[in-house]
């Protein structure tokens, strides 16, 4: 355990492309790396990975572990545990970190244990401690009332998941040069214990609440799903993509994958308009990294308020399409 | 029929008012807010109504277990007013100041003692730490796989079909008993408990087991077997500078913040 060197990015690739996160894991991995004065590498699990490896190097890893079998396709816990079981003892990293995603917060777990160290969750910060040089792994808890410092002290690899747009990916550089290394799975197909059969795309249309750079929320005060049908007027002559709190979701006025919280998708736009929802923790969870927050509230005392920059006290019914027809008039 | 167990936390209420929010830095805990009352954590409610849809369609047990201490008799039982079999509640000063390593420890330890078990139900996540790894845990030392999170889950003899919540849908899984899931708020919201069992919940006692029921190695438990050390808790500070755009009418308002917006450079 005390060999254990180095900084670990368990990185994702869709179709042959590294994700986003990944390139902000390995933008702040390599900061950590820095101050270490140690190794950052990136391991990649999948099926056609294609030259996604290459591309983990040009984003700073300077060295890349490939694991390209077929039975990777799909993230499966059994597999990919068993998969990254077997490459953390084999290159005995210090340090592991995930994106907060879909794979990241099933897989951290579960390979933590199995390891038997520790992992802190949904990470927004990381550093070092100048003194120990471990790892100090800064979470919000408590829906992000309050925020934690968690070490590992007795274990290794140190573990966290990082949430997206926590951390800043470095200019990509093609010529940087480091080592691409293909490693074996050694998976046998009867160790998946479960299977997918069928993927069901919820498809949303316009733009990714994710790569929006204006998005307009609607919470529980929207009212209905005609309520959001109002806000669509304005999304359209912003370019802006429509996201909602927890309640409408549940609700079954719009899509669950437009949740923006917590429990849904994490967001850092420049403009995040917020519609008749009073900010609960659980949804500022996942708008904290907009760069500029503008409220429309009935009640003036609403926690949104605090957090935006710009605010209206006032029915949103009203507000909407005056501002609509401005912001059209001024944009055209 | 399927043998089923539901692990929940009681947690204080996650949607009492940010404002009533404290923390003790120097004990690194969590003042409680006078008026905040505890409830079932959601995701855990959540879990024994993934539950009691298996147990309407095909009948079964179910058991809940709870880690804790000072438990409130009338929320913890509420799994059991809204259907669920038996509540058996794991209470021992060793099980505390544990991590997320410790608390999925002792919960095995329990559900290997409860015997049999065809699926686990497990919350995403508690709604104070937010750690979202005891239901991995479990199925890890237990041996048996793990889907998370999920919204729906039907059973069908051994089979299991599992719907696992993905970034834009979700996947359809085929799995076989036993199995563990962790339930997300996409399964929907929870039954009421209707007053018939109300009544019947408060008839039940629950099952109190300690440390050396459950046979538990003490240096795997609570603070002892914590392998996370937390360093420090705090509040972060907002600004809190909002500039509030005034008018003569709602219309007015909406005008001049879209000017303001144009100002700023902002749309």
């Amino acid at each position: 355990m005390a060999d254990n060197k180095g900084i670990m990015i368990c990185g994702e690739a869709i179709e042959g492309k590294l994700a986003p996160i990944t390139m902000e894991l390995l933008g702040g991995g390599r900061g950590l790396a820095s101050k270490l004065g140690e190794e950052l590498s990136l391991v990649l699990l999948g099926s056609g990975l294609g030259d996604a490896g290459k591309e983990g190097i040009a984003y700073g890893a300077d060295k890349v572990y490939t694991i390209d079998n077929p039975l990777l396709k799909d993230y499966q816990t059994d597999a990919y545990v068993a998969v990254m079981e077997k490459v953390v003892k084999q290159v005995a990293p210090s340090i592991l970190l995930m994106g907060t995603t879909a794979m990241g917060r099933d897989l951290a777990p579960r390979l933590a244990f199995r390891l038997g160290t520790a992992v802190s969750m949904d990470c927004t910060s990381l550093d070092i401690d100048p003194n120990s040089k471990l790892l100090l792994q800064t979470r919000p808890v408590y829906g992000g009332n309050a925020k934690a410092i968690f070490v590992c002290e007795g274990s290794k690899p140190q573990m966290a998941t990082v949430r997206s747009k926590a951390m800043d990916p470095i200019a990509r550089d093609d010529s940087k040069k480091g080592e691409v290394k293909a490693i074996d799975a050694g998976l046998d197909p009867a160790a998946l214990k479960w299977k997918v059969i069928n993927t069901v795309k919820e498809a949303v249309t316009g733009i990714k609440l994710e790569d929006a750079t204006v998005i307009i929320c609607g919470g529980r005060g929207v009212g209905s799903a005609e309520g959001f049908k109002e806000l669509e007027p304005l999304a359209k002559v912003l370019n802006a993509a429509i996201g909602a709190t927890r309640p409408p979701c549940d609700n079954g006025w719009v899509s669950p994958t437009i949740q923006i919280g917590l429990t849904g998708k994490i967001v850092g736009p420049t403009l995040y308009i917020a519609v008749a929802l009073s900010g609960s923790s659980q949804h500022l969870a996942g708008c904290s990294g907009a760069k500029n927050i503008v409220a429309i509230n009935k009640d003036a005392e609403a926690n949104i308020f605090k957090e935006a920059r710009f605010g209206i006290v006032g029915d949103f019914k009203k507000i909407i399409p005056a501002f609509t027809a401005k912001v059209k008039e001024l944009v055209s | 029929m399927p043998n089923m167990i539901v692990c929940v936390k009681q947690i204080a209420d996650p949607e009492a008012p940010p404002g009533s929010f404290k923390v003790d830095e120097a004990t690194k805990k969590v003042t409680p807010a006078a008026g905040v009352s505890q409830v079932v954590s959601p995701f855990d409610e959540q879990a024994v109504e993934a539950a009691l849809k298996i147990k309407d369609a095909k009948g079964g047990k179910i058991t809940v277990i709870s880690l804790g201490s000072n438990f409130v008799m009338d929320v913890i039982k509420k799994p059991l007013s809204m259907g669920a079999d038996e509540l058996i509640l794991l209470k021992d000063p060793a099980f505390e100041g544990g991590d997320s390593h410790a608390t999925a420890y002792a919960l095995a330890m329990a559900i290997k003692k409860v015997g049999q078990y065809d699926l686990i139900f497990c919350g995403r996540q508690a709604a104070d730490w937010d750690a979202g790894q005891v239901g991995s845990g479990i199925a890890e030392i237990l041996g048996i796989p793990s889907v998370t999170p999920v919204k729906k889950v039907e059973v069908d003899g051994n089979k299991v079909k599992i719907e696992r919540v993905i970034t834009d849908g979700y996947q359809v899984i085929e799995a076989t008993t036993p199995v563990l899931v962790t339930v997300s708020n996409e399964l929907g919201e929870p039954r009421y408990p209707k007053l018939k069992g109300i009544m019947a919940a408060a008839k039940k006692a629950p099952i109190e087991w300690s440390a050396a029921d459950i046979g538990a190695d003490k240096s795997k438990l609570g603070a002892a077997g914590a392998r996370a050390k937390l360093m420090k808790l705090f509040v972060p500070v907002k600004e809190g500078k909002c500039e509030i755009i005034g008018g003569d009418s709602p219309e007015e308002a909406a005008v001049a913040l879209a000017l303001k917006l144009r100002e700023t450079r902002l749309i």
